[in-house]
């Protein structure tokens, strides 16, 4: 046994599996917090197995020996299997439009049996990096490429777009920051820039005053051609993008956000956007809200931004050093919604107040560097692209879940990895952070 | 190619890092910058709920108490609980209707939200208590929760007590500091709102934490910033409770006041103010009703006179006229006036009851008899004193004596919202005569306690404190002394304890005054009015004023050569002082002095306490309130039944045709009726028409159409009006 044991460890990085265990450690106590009450006899409670933090501790275990079994397992069989999980994944997928079953207002689910769920589109995340991998490391693969570049962003906005059709934003957007790992492997920096710009520029949409936004744009224009007035007049090409350019935001700020926000988007949706932002968002303006009143149901004209007032109050009654384990009051009574699973970054916020968001930020921060560490250390593109994968991956759900919690990005259901109440959730990042463990094990084997 | 991009892993670290930092940015402005998130958390899920202390006990001199508290109960509703109430039987035992039912469910929602407890109906009685304690379980939602009230175990000083009430916004805005919340009860009249700050003790607040729905979900801290309630500390007064009742029946049926102190320490012995009411009906359910009616009642129940009623003092005035020209030197006890039945020296004629020669010989005399001539000139020559050159100056003394004596200000009572009646001042002469053109003679009746000059009963009855006490008072008060005094109280009360020397004028100069008051009662105004066993000084007082019949006053104190206590008395409209008002301050000063009244006397208690002395003007103010009510009454349930009938009849009747055949109970004459009727307060309430109301008013059942013309008449006279 031992022998084995030594057989497995050997090569896996123990500085993440500890992180690995902290986390999700914290993750436990946070659900406990959150479902304390005091008076009641919680060692009961837990050994009940009724609560959801005995509920997370089985998830928990249940990780583990999903964990150990990948790290048993032969790295070629990631390699082998990549496309096709991927392929099994979409077809998965697809399948929820038939036989999907509808939980929360999304069609996103198969139901296993048993009371189990299983949502396709978190295992597609898996999948995708897998798949993303495995079609970087083809050995005659070009990335400079337009046409390789193409492939990729297809391999990843496919499992995006049927999220977003299953209702999943969240979900779908998880998918970007596949693009972070692309961009590691070649992917031209312009996108990323172009993506930024936008969402800068969408931003200052919403909060700016439309006149005044177009106004700066054109003087912004004004001021470049007259900078670059002598490489104008050699190049008119140049005057050419730069009207263009200009015309584009003008027309983004104008007629686009205005034509997303009250056609394509929910009403809800549009109004966390603005809440986000601190604005309110008048819902009769909505397409989707017209319909709905002309088909009889009530109109609701209440900002939407119960959850991240609650949210913020609780982040912000923390201060300093925070009210301390199990003290909070916010969190005792229940103030802020979905706080064992969406909102769970504010229970710690609250009790253990900026030095522990700090510390425990700091935790995540030296996960996501680790695995760009080991990432950079892979011989094979393979192990790297996979590896940047997952630390897009969690660095993009940190993100958004943090942000959204403290009132930096609108609400979005996204975990928190490896601290959200919830099985699946927990699941997928278990196989993510192990498979990368184990490739890693295996650095000095070339995987194709 | 992993080589060619190798640098690109630093811009996705700076990308993380970058992230990060927002996010910290973020989270240092939320949490230590911004101090409003923490008061929001505790707004939200703190419940502080305050523990109400008993208010504190009044009592009078021999410790008993003259208020109580007990228990009421009040029906409390969270509305977002109430779902599956058996609404139609909770409505049945209320006897109120649905649609009452959802009006004030709306107004609670809207007022207090619904996720709070707040008052469905107050201050039940015992027997509705009952009833909704056993059916309790059929409506969720509802609580009886307990409050303290007061009652009054001697239905007496309604007005000296005050009540307590509801503290409405206002009363919130205007003491923000002190705590109090929508829905608690505070002192608003009386020695209840004087004293508010030692009563109501101090509230006891306990913190639970409380859920996103409201639910308590236990204690907060584990109670570590609670404080519990401390009670509030009682009041003991020097008001006899015994005298206050007999001098409120004496003034039953009259309109009018008696103050009683005891002069040696300016404790009030007795304050009465007629009309009066039960403080029994401030407290139970009828609360509101009792309130409204009283506040618009035109003999304003809820007005002290005591210490708000300005009334002219008349001859009560003299012995002060006397003291003022004694101090001032310009008199001797031996000054004689010559008076044969007038006083005619100012070209005007001041007439005197007396004509035969020497009845105003002396200070002592003219006391006895009142002599109008006698304090006329008295009067004049403090005003003239050639020691100030000008009748203005002499006035201005003469008007600083009078002010030193607490006439014409405010003595600083413990009562909220005193008078100060009125001295006139120079500005007021000099605006009705011009500056300098009056003298001595212009305001002449000013000597006799006429003219400008009006005191309240409480200014009369302290003058007769400093004139028994031979020049010194204390500050007229109700409380002796506070439960565990703190040094706040000692402060407040200070000045009640402080010895006020108003003159330093010789022994012989107050007993004289004192003879001459001792001689009314011998063979002067009041001589037909005794004390068993008591020599007592008294002045009577027959005010002229502008409203009608002669005020009728009295002011007294006794025993003569040790005074103990000092009472003014009047009674309005009621003729002479020796009449009404001084029997009853004969009565005070048994009561107080003999602990009892004699055997042979109580019958004529009972004819001065049934006596009816309201003026007629109000007594037909109240027929005609009487009649509007029956009339609205009647025509009410006229609407009722012709509701009913035109419900039945299926409307087959043409409105029109309705409205002409059945002139009641339409919408429209309801409407015209609810116009008519605020109106009508407002015309003076001596009208010809009245006298024929009052004698129907035996019948007011008759029939409803006559009582409906009696009301056009009405608002047809008033449009001429």
């Amino acid at each position: 046994m031992s022998t084995r044991n030594s057989f497995v460890s050997k090569g896996v990085d123990w500085t993440i599996v500890t992180l690995y265990a902290i986390l999700v450690g914290i993750g436990i106590l946070c659900i406990f917090m959150v479902e304390y009450r005091s008076g009641t006899n919680w060692l009961q409670l837990f050994l009940g197995g009724k609560t959801n933090y005995s509920k997370q501790l089985i998830f928990a275990g249940f990780c583990t020996l999903i964990a150990t079994f990948i790290l048993l397992a032969d790295s070629k069989l990631f390699t082998a299997f990549a496309n096709l999980t991927y392929a099994f994944g979409i077809l998965l997928m697809l399948a929820t439009f038939v036989i999907g079953k509808d939980i929360k207002g999304s069609r996103s689910w198969i139901s296993l049996g048993g009371g189990f769920n299983l949502q396709p589109a978190e295992l597609c995340k898996i999948f995708a990096a897998l798949a993303l991998a495995k079609y970087m490391s083809m050995q005659n693969l070009d990335f400079t490429k337009k046409r390789s570049q193409l492939i990729a962003v297809g391999i990843v906005l496919l499992p995006a777009i049927l999220s977003r059709l299953q209702h999943e934003t969240g979900l779908a957007l998880v998918y970007l920051s596949f693009f972070i790992a692309m961009y590691r492997e070649g992917l031209p920096a312009e996108i990323l820039i172009i993506g930024i710009s936008f969402g800068a520029l969408v931003v200052a949409t919403l909060t700016v005053d439309p006149n005044t936004l177009a106004i700066t744009l054109t003087l912004i224009a004004a001021i470049l051609i007259y900078i670059l007035r002598r490489q104008i007049k050699r190049n008119s090409k140049l005057l050419m993008m730069i009207v263009a350019t200009w015309a584009i935001c003008v027309g983004i700020q104008r007629f686009a956000v205005p034509y997303i926000f009250n056609n394509v988007f929910e009403c809800y949706q549009s109004q966390r956007i603005y809440s986000a932002v601190g604005k309110d968002y008048d819902c009769s303006q909505n397409k989707h809200n017209k319909s709905e009143i002309a088909a009889g149901a009530k109109a609701s004209f209440k900002p939407d931004d119960y959850n991240v007032r609650q949210s913020k109050i609780a982040i912000g009654s923390g201060g300093f050093s925070g009210r301390g384990f199990l003290k909070g009051t916010q969190t005792r009574g229940k103030y802020v919604p979905e706080q064992h699973t969406d909102f769970i970054f504010t229970s710690l916020g609250e009790a253990f107040g900026f030095v522990g968001c700090a510390i425990f930020l700091l935790l995540y921060l030296f996960l996501l560097f680790r695995i760009v560490n080991i990432a950079e250390r892979q011989r094979s593109t393979f192990s790297r692209v996979y590896a940047y994968s997952v630390a897009s991956i969690i660095f993009f759900h940190i993100t958004v879940n943090v942000c959204m919690t403290i009132g930096l990005f609108p609400i979005i259901g996204i975990a928190l990895p490896l601290i959200s109440y919830g099985g699946s959730s927990l699941l997928t990042f278990t196989v993510l952070i192990f498979i990368l463990l184990r490739l890693d094990a295996d650095r000095q084997m070339v995987l194709r | 190619m992993s080589v060619f991009n190798q640098s690109r892993s630093r811009v996705v670290q700076i990308i993380f890092l970058l992230i990060f930092v927002v996010i910290l940015i973020q989270l240092i402005n939320l949490q230590i910058f911004s101090s409003k998130y923490k008061l929001a958390a505790e707004n939200n899920a703190i419940y502080r709920k305050i523990v109400y202390p008993d208010r504190g006990i009044i009592f009078d001199r021999k410790k008993k108490a003259m208020l109580e508290n007990t228990i009421s109960y009040d029906l409390v509703v969270t509305p977002i609980e109430s779902k599956g109430t058996d609404t139609l039987s909770l409505c049945t035992l209320l006897n109120i209707d649905t649609v009452e039912y959802k009006r004030r469910m709306r107004d609670i929602v809207f007022k207090y939200t619904a996720v709070k407890p707040s008052v469905f109906e107050g201050l039940l009685s015992q027997e509705l208590y009952a009833k909704l304690y056993e059916n309790m379980y059929k409506f969720p939602g509802f609580n009886l929760t307990d409050r303290s009230v007061r009652t009054y175990p001697f239905n007496t000083g309604a007005q000296v007590l005050g009540y307590i009430a509801e503290v409405d916004t206002s009363f919130l805005r205007r003491h923000k500091d002190d705590g109090y919340e929508m829905g608690d009860y505070a002192g608003m009249n009386g020695l209840e709102r004087t004293y508010e700050k030692v009563l109501m003790g101090e509230r006891g607040i306990k913190r639970f934490i409380r859920d996103n729905r409201s639910r308590i979900q236990g204690a907060y801290e584990n109670g570590m910033f609670d404080t519990s309630a401390v009670a509030g500390r009682n009041l003991y007064t020097s008001v006899d409770v015994e005298v206050q009742q007999l001098a409120e029946k004496l003034l039953a049926n009259k309109i009018g006041s008696a103050v009683a102190i005891n002069p040696k320490t300016g404790g009030i012995i007795a304050m009465v103010s007629s009309p009066n009411y039960n403080p029994n009906d401030l407290t139970g359910s009828a609360r509101k009703k009792n309130l409204g009616r009283m506040l618009l009642d035109t003999a304003r129940p809820m007005f002290n006179r005591a210490i708000k009623g300005q009334y002219p003092p008349g001859s009560t005035f003299k012995p002060l006229g006397a003291v003022i020209a004694l101090d001032e030197g310009v008199i001797t006890p031996n000054y004689g006036y010559p008076c044969y039945g007038y006083y005619s020296n100012c070209g005007v004629v001041v007439k005197c009851e007396h004509k035969n020669a020497g009845h105003s010989g002396s200070l002592r005399l003219a006391l006895a008899n009142s002599c109008n001539s006698y304090f006329s000139q008295v009067f004049r020559m403090a005003i003239d004193n050639p020691e100030y050159h000008n009748p203005t100056l002499g006035y201005l003394k003469w008007k600083d004596y009078m002010n030193k004596f607490g006439m014409g200000t405010t003595l600083d009572v413990d009562l909220p919202s005193e008078n100060k009646a009125s001295v006139p001042d120079t500005a007021v002469y000099n605006k009705a005569y011009g500056r300098n053109r009056w003298n001595s003679c212009t305001i002449l009746t000013l000597g006799i306690g006429q003219d400008k000059m009006t005191a309240t009963p409480i200014q009369l009855a302290n003058m007769m404190c400093i004139i028994a006490n031979k020049g010194y008072y204390y500050t007229p008060h109700f409380v002796d002394s506070i439960e565990h005094e703190q040094l706040d109280d000692t402060l407040y009360l200070a000045k009640y304890r402080k010895k006020h020397s108003v003159i330093h004028t010789s022994d012989t100069v107050f007993r004289a005054v004192h003879e001459g008051m001792h001689d009314v009662t011998v063979y002067g105004t009041a001589s037909a009015i005794k004390v068993p066993g008591i020599e007592y000084c008294a002045k009577t007082g027959t005010a002229q004023n502008p409203h009608g019949k002669n005020h009728s006053l009295f002011v007294c104190f006794a025993p003569k050569d040790d005074p103990k206590i000092a009472v003014a008395v009047i009674v309005e409209n009621a003729g002479f002082g020796a009449t009404w008002a001084g029997p009853i301050g004969a009565f005070i000063m048994e009561k107080y002095l003999n602990d009892t009244i004699a055997a042979d006397r109580l019958s004529e208690v009972e004819r001065i306490s049934k006596a009816d002395l309201i003026p007629s003007a109000i007594k037909d103010w109240y027929v005609k309130k009487e009649n509007q009510r029956q009339a609205k009454l009647i025509i009410e349930a006229e609407a009722a039944k012709a509701e009913m009938n035109s419900e039945s009849k299926q409307n087959n009747i043409d409105e029109e045709d309705n409205s002409e055949k059945i002139p009641i109970g339409t919408e429209k004459n309801k409407e015209q009726l609810e116009m008519i009727l605020p109106d009508n307060k407002n015309i003076k309430p001596v009208l010809p028409q009245n006298k024929k109301d009052s004698s129907k008013k035996k019948n007011t059942n008759t029939t409803t159409a006559l009582l409906i013309d009696e009301t056009k008449k009405w608002f047809v006279k008033k449009t001429k009006a």
